[in-house]
């Protein structure tokens, strides 16, 4: 029974394919919100103990007929998708609650949501990464309007939809062209094709594009400060960690397979589109008022540093960028977590960072928290955060980019201005107007808590993960693990 | 006998139709339709190249994007009623709540 | 006979598609939307894709485009607007970067020819039948063709999230 044996390599999707289905007709017989919430998590620890045994023991291979991979990055990818949507689970639950917006529906659409990432981060297929990223997007469209009594919600889902259905179209033209060019859209035969005709290059530039787009990179990130802002914390927080890794995991995927025929010039391009990301992120974030508008550029800023390691294109390069997805994960979720904490206690337009002032002493934990993270996200030792961008300009390094890294590092360096301001605001400013802020759900802030701990532990013992992501690549990357 | 060039300039031609459209129209449904025009135009590329190659994938894969497009449309108009809710207005240059 | 037929067939559905993005009036669009779908379903017949013509007409025009219309209907849209009030700067821009892209599409497009050895000079007949397409739909297929179907539940759930009117939220 071959299909027994590839369903059971793609364990984590369905678990979570069947649990999305049976959250959604517990909603159609009207279950208790606390019921449907109990049962996704149910089924998502389920798929994340399953994802985490695939990391450790799953065998490299091909499932499904070649169209999905299994092992190595795939389980990679799957492993932060799942384990961010887990933790995006639990805030959300208590966000919405406190927002008044907890409709039933938004859990089947998260779980749907994940098995489209984890499709898309397990790709082997040009037509699979179609459809698992098209079921993120068309999931992440619903979700970014779930505020949909506000203007503010319901315009953020409208960008994104028009933006995102947009670059679909130039996601298909580039599908079209490369398969009209090497006859094939598995991923290893189109990296067999070394015959460089004009529509091959024509096929690879509408394909990069549009994944600039999904991923928001300068000059194509129009749409993410605004539908970050106007999406519900939570869901930000999920946008902007677990779809990002599945499709960069799917990108890192194409190029390593699919395009190495193409790799000087994917390296030139990536390397100007770095250094534009980068600039453009942290220049834009000093002069935002607004916390979670500034958490959207740095969110651009960050997928700059990410470029610097797709455009180092080596193994390194590749592991560093992985590396960096999951320190990533990690610290956002955490931060966007603990400013939908500040956010429910008050309205929706509780992000002004004056209002931020001296609320670090009202509830320690939350503030150490996200001190915590924010220090990770400007690159401050022995934060995961750190090691993350210490690998990346590493690669880049060793990849003979010289003037891409000290861009990047001047860049890196000036981001610690806004990330420093927050807690200024937290610390040392007094607050005009007396806040009162409930004391966080148990559960609430022992997720962060976990968050935090993981930030910290990635940050000073790097070298077991990066050893298991080094093995993914042929290379030896070893030698420049701290 | 119509080679396959002229089937890829057509469907250049209308893909760019539905590019310009979306770049310049400002009524939400009919930029969504140009979106439409712009999936269906690739389609007319993959069918083509799939036809004269003599390989079914490509064809499979218009199946896919005909699936995809029919759930754009679903969620779209789904956000067009939710705007008029709230805002009585499709017309995208006056939604300007959000800015840089 | 057919390049009577693609001439026509090209004619009508470039036709259609520059009315449909200029009309006034969003009913027009949305039924010259219609018109151009049945002449891409033309393309699909004179490519031999039989079974495509059929679902692209039943689909697209059949389902999507009543959608549309349906909504158009149900918020009053059908009102004229000026398409162009005056010669916008932005629009000029996206007019010129669109039409450079379009050449260099017709550039890499005209160049094709001969790219591949088992290019055939015509359409292959036994390629578009329903039996070879579902023969590979549910065998190689099989993993993207199920989550298509997780795709249109997760495109029903959000629609009835984001267009439900009356907030059914039991808080506890």
């Amino acid at each position: 029974m071959e299909i027994l044996n590839d369903l059971l390599n793609y364990l984590p999707a369905a678990i979570v394919a069947v649990g999305g289905l049976v959250v959604m007709m517990m909603d159609g017989y009207k279950a208790k919100s606390r019921l449907i919430y109990q049962t996704t998590m149910f089924f998502l620890a389920g798929a994340l103990v399953i994802a985490t045994y695939d990391l450790l023991y799953q065998e490299v291979g091909t499932l499904f007929s070649d169209m999905a991979a299994s092992g190595s990055t795939a389980a990679f990818g799957t492993f932060i998708v799942v384990f961010g949507t887990f933790f995006t689970v639990i805030l959300t639950h208590d966000y919405l609650i406190g927002v008044k917006h907890n409709y039933p529906q938004v859990y089947p659409l998260l779980m749907f949501c994940t098995v489209g990432m984890i499709v898309l981060a397990t790709a082997n297929d040009l037509v699979t990464v179609f459809i698992g990223l098209e079921t993120m997007s068309i999931s992440l469209y619903a979700l970014a309007g779930i505020i949909r009594d506000k203007q503010l919600g319901v315009e953020s889902a409208l960008k994104y939809f028009i933006l995102g259905a947009f670059s679909t179209g130039f996601f298909l033209y580039g599908i079209a062209l490369l398969y009209g060019a090497t006859g094939s859209t598995n991923l290893s035969e189109i990296g067999a094709y070394t015959d460089g005709s004009m529509i091959y290059w024509g096929g690879v530039s509408m394909l990069l594009v549009a994944f600039f787009f999904k991923i928001s990179a300068v000059p194509f990130h129009m749409w993410t400060p605004d539908v970050y802002t106007g999406s519900p914390t939570t869901i930000t927080a999920y946008m902007s960690t677990a779809s990002k890794t599945a499709a960069i995991v799917a990108l890192v995927l194409i190029l390593e397979r699919a395009l190495p025929y193409a790799a000087d010039q994917i390296t030139s391009t990536m390397a100007i589109i770095a250094i534009m990301t980068m600039v453009l992120g942290n220049t834009v974030a000093m002069v935002q008022d607004n916390v979670k508008r500034m958490l959207a550029y740095s969110s651009i800023a960050h997928v700059g540093y990410l470029l610097v390691g797709l455009a180092a294109g080596t193994d390194l390069g590749f592991t560093a960028v992985l590396y960096y997805l999951l320190a990533y994960s990690l610290m956002n979720i955490g931060a966007f977590g603990v400013v939908a904490y500040y956010e429910k206690n008050h309205d929706v337009h509780f992000n002004n960072i004056e209002s931020y002032a001296g609320l670090g002493y009202k509830q320690p934990l939350m503030g150490i928290l996200l001190s915590v993270f924010l220090l990770s996200l400007a690159g401050i030792p022995p934060l995961a955060g750190f090691i993350g961008k210490y690998l990346v300009f590493a690669a880049a390094v060793e990849a003979g980019l010289i003037n891409l890294v000290i861009i990047g590092v001047l860049a890196s360096a000036a981001s610690a201005y806004f990330y420093l301001r927050v807690m200024v605001y937290l610390y040392f400013k007094e607050s005009k107007e007396p806040v009162k802020l409930m004391k966080p759900l148990r559960v609430y802030s022992f997720s962060l808590v976990v968050l935090a701990v993981l930030t910290l532990y990635f940050g000073i013992l790097p070298a077991g993960i990066t050893e298991l992501i080094a093995s993914y690549f042929s290379g030896n990357g070893l030698a420049i693990v701290p | 006998m119509i080679g396959i060039e002229w089937y890829l300039g057509v469907s250049a031609v209308l893909f760019i139709i539905g590019v310009i459209g979306v770049l310049t129209r400002g009524n939400a449904i009919i930029i969504f339709m140009c979106v439409e025009l712009m999936l269906s135009a690739v389609n007319i590329t993959l069918v083509a190249f799939s036809s004269f190659m003599g390989d079914v994938h490509g064809m499979i894969l218009v199946f896919f994007v005909l699936c995809v497009a029919a759930a754009e449309a679903c969620v779209g108009l789904a956000i067009i009623i939710a705007i008029f809710r709230n805002n009585i207005t499709a017309d995208i240059n006056k939604i300007n709540l959000l800015r840089w | 006979m057919e390049t009577f037929f693609f001439v026509f067939i090209s004619t009508l559905a470039i036709g259609t598609a520059l009315a449909m993005v200029i009309s006034k009036n969003t009913v027009n669009s949305a039924l010259f939307m219609v018109l151009h779908m049945l002449s891409v379903a033309g393309f699909y017949t004179l490519l031999n894709a039989q079974f495509l013509a059929v679902i692209q007409i039943l689909v697209y025009a059949g389902a999507i485009m009543v959608l549309f219309l349906f909504v158009i209907m149900l918020l009053n849209l059908d009102e004229d607007e000026k398409v162009v009030s005056k010669i916008d700067f932005k629009q000029l821009i996206s007019f010129t970067l669109a039409l450079v892209v379009l050449a260099q599409l017709l550039y890499i497009t005209g160049n094709y020819a001969g790219v591949l050895p088992e290019l055939t000079g015509e359409p292959i007949a036994a390629v578009g039948t329903v039996e070879a397409i579902g023969d590979e739909l549910f065998t190689t297929f099989l993993l993207p063709f199920e989550v298509t179907a997780i795709l249109l539940t997760a495109a029903v759930v959000g629609a009835m999230l984001l267009a439900q009117k009356t907030s059914n939220v039991i808080d506890e």
